[in-house]
């Protein structure tokens, strides 16, 4: 397999989201709005790529038996890093006293240490292959998966508050039930029946 | 009367897979039929207790006096994932019959993320330990009651015409957005 095609393949063949059904509380969760999308894919990017790269670096080390302990102990701290990060750096309110990133994804970044995406990159893919391999699978399966939800970000934007990263084009409020609970489930459901079209015609 | 409002609050109002979006993997997972999301219900209601009392007392004796706090995150999962095999083993000891019947769904808890969600949240909420264990246990409900519903739905679906691209997890989705809308009903009755 190319690096290219090991990159590219996070995004339609082997979704997270929208083929393989993995990590859909984040998915579901955070994305009111395409920024909260792509705040919530980059920091998951990084976790996957750090983890992918530090496994596959140890994998040899590790004895099978404490195989899994020790991938959540690598995962959870590069979650506790990312967490550090984003509450110093991305925790400013904004100009209209609206929460901040951090504070919007909340309870959601130190929940990426049970994202299956994750641990299952680091057991399925990292702890059987090269370094670099590994970099660049973790990177292209984090981008699939924040391509993801900024897709699922932008259109509850869009039908929900008539806006795309806030930047409004319409007066008043939009269809608010798709910024809501509900929304998540009804846009989701129906931007992977729309995938499972598409790829079927692609392939 | 406190205690009361805990659970109907974790029940309905902020129901834990519809309104906060946790567990939503078992969820769709293991909603196919009633009796696999029984078993999976008991299995979180069992785990979830059990693992905020024993993160309720790590973070507050523990982490907390010797000013670790930051460290909630690793140590938090991986005394769940140890929790979950022992709890595997003394039920495998205790009580067979019990572990029969939720045996086969402890494993995959660990990776369920309601379990260290409703832990953190917990403790970020300031409870004290009857609280969280109130809490544990409203959410638990919650759970069980959204997973249970769903998947007599479901079983019901299957027996239904459905179009070709929406049929198994499309479908499944926008049924829980409109199983999301009817717990949304419940908005602002506890505050």
């Amino acid at each position: 397999m190319s690096q290219w095609k090991n990159f590219t393949k996070g995004f339609i063949k082997e979704n997270p989201v929208f083929v393989l059904f993995l990590g859909l509380c984040p998915t579901l969760g955070t994305t009111n709005s395409a920024i909260n999308g792509i705040g919530m894919g980059l920091a998951t990017t990084f976790v996957l790529v750090m983890s992918n790269l530090v496994v596959s670096l140890i994998a040899r080390l590790i004895p099978d038996k404490v195989r899994i302990p020790s991938y959540i102990v690598i995962i959870a701290s590069f979650v506790t890093i990312v967490d550090l990060i984003m509450k110093a750096f991305l925790n400013n309110p904004g100009p209209n006293f609206e929460p901040s990133l951090y504070d919007q994804l909340g309870i959601f970044i130190p929940l990426i240490v049970v994202n299956c995406i994750v641990l299952g990159r680091a057991e399925a893919f990292a702890s059987k292959n090269s370094v670099m391999t590994s970099l660049i699978d973790g990177f292209g399966i984090g981008m699939g998966f924040t391509f993801a939800l900024l897709l699922l970000g932008s259109v509850r934007e869009i039908l929900g508050s008539g806006s795309i990263f806030n930047i409004k084009f319409i007066q008043g409020d939009g269809i608010l039930l798709f910024v809501s609970p509900p929304g998540a489930f009804l846009a989701l459901g129906f931007l992977i029946m729309l995938m499972n079209k598409l790829s079927r015609k692609i392939s | 009367m406190e205690y009361v409002l805990i659970i109907i609050s974790a029940v309905f109002v902020n129901n834990i897979v519809l309104t906060k979006f946790l567990g939503i993997c078992p969820f769709i997972g293991v909603s196919n039929k009633v009796d696999t999301a029984i078993g999976m219900s008991g299995a979180v209601t069992f785990v979830m207790v059990i693992a905020t009392i024993v993160t309720y007392i790590i973070q507050h004796y523990i982490l907390v006096p010797i000013g670790i706090s930051f460290m909630q995150t690793i140590t938090f999962i991986l005394v769940i994932a140890s929790l979950v095999q022992l709890v595997e083993i003394i039920l495998k000891k205790v009580s067979p019959a019990l572990y029969q019947a939720l045996g086969i769904f402890l494993p995959l808890i660990t990776t369920n993320c309601a379990i260290l969600g409703v832990a953190i949240l917990a403790v970020q909420k300031d409870y004290n330990l009857i609280e969280s264990v109130f809490f544990a246990i409203g959410h638990a409900i919650g759970f069980g009651l959204a997973l249970i519903t769903f998947s007599g739905i479901r079983e019901q679906l299957e027996l239904a015409d459905i179009p070709k691209g929406m049929r198994g997890v499309p479908i499944a989705f926008i049924i829980a957005g409109l199983m999301a809308m009817a717990f949304a009903g419940f908005t602002g009755m506890v505050k």
